[in-house]
């Protein structure tokens, strides 16, 4: 039996036209991932402490600003495409299932609007 | 209508557990944590996005010796899914699939995830 629609055979595409580039963009996301999470890392190793002068006076660099919502963003997409291959992967019961990759989906989303919108404030806001 | 029984692929009990399952399973247990972390990272962003009070009032739970550990088993996680991903990566693009390959680049994998690991949880959490 074949599941491939005769259309989306001839586009080259699977039974619902979205693993090809779920798969891609995962690659992508971790591709970028290597490079941004070392500079998170390195960049944790370099803070002095972790006191609230010293984090938001590191936040405020535009630099950091910049990667960090960049970091926030890639690991937040790749995070959810994770999530929904796992969620797909072992909840069988349809109800479940809907209702898992709706909430990994709407929390990805939040924690994406979340973080980028504490780094402005912080950027944007008062030096200390 | 009635239910064809169908034979079975033999479930993950009847194998030998070798390098290579144990390393894929510890890719998605890995990758879990760290969406929970991701969560948390957020939360720390806004207690500090908030201001210093509630960036206080945060740190009884980020200042803890309990955070420290959750932390350094992130810094595990992290390490070890981004030098394992990089593996699957070399798959991706045809290279290491041959069976002493697969083996060497997995320990190569545990060795260097430890390393960074020891290295990063000494110099940043503890």
């Amino acid at each position: 039996m074949n599941l491939v629609t005769p259309l989306n055979r001839v586009l080259g595409l699977g039974t619902a036209g979205g693993a090809g580039e779920h798969w891609w963009v995962q690659r992508l996301t971790a591709v970028a991932l290597v490079p941004l999470g070392l500079w998170l890392a390195a960049s944790l190793v370099g803070l002095d402490d972790y006191s609230y002068a010293a984090m938001v006076a590191w936040i405020r660099e535009p630099v950091t600003s910049i990667l960090l919502i960049l970091f926030a963003l890639t690991a937040t997409y790749h995070s959810h495409l994770g999530l929904q291959v796992v969620i797909e992967d072992y909840l069988h019961a349809k109800a479940l299932k809907f209702g898992a990759l709706l909430l990994s989906t709407f929390g990805h989303a939040a924690l994406a609007v979340a973080a980028v919108f504490a780094v402005l404030r912080i950027a944007f806001g008062p030096a200390q | 209508m009635q239910r064809v029984e169908r034979p079975l692929s033999p479930h993950l009990q009847i194998y030998r557990w070798r390098i290579t399952m144990w390393l894929s399973s510890l890719h998605r247990i890995s990758g879990l944590l760290l969406t929970l972390g991701a969560f948390v990272f957020a939360i720390w962003l806004i207690s500090l996005a908030s201001g210093p009070d509630a960036y206080g009032s945060a740190q009884a739970f980020f200042g803890s010796g309990f955070f420290k550990l959750l932390a350094a088993l992130w810094a595990l996680a992290f390490f070890y899914h981004m030098l394992n991903g990089v593996r699957h990566l070399l798959w991706d693009v045809g290279y290491g699939f041959e069976r002493p390959q697969i083996r060497k680049t997995g320990w190569t994998v545990i060795v260097l995830a430890l390393l960074a690991s020891v290295l990063f949880i000494s110099l940043a959490i503890f």
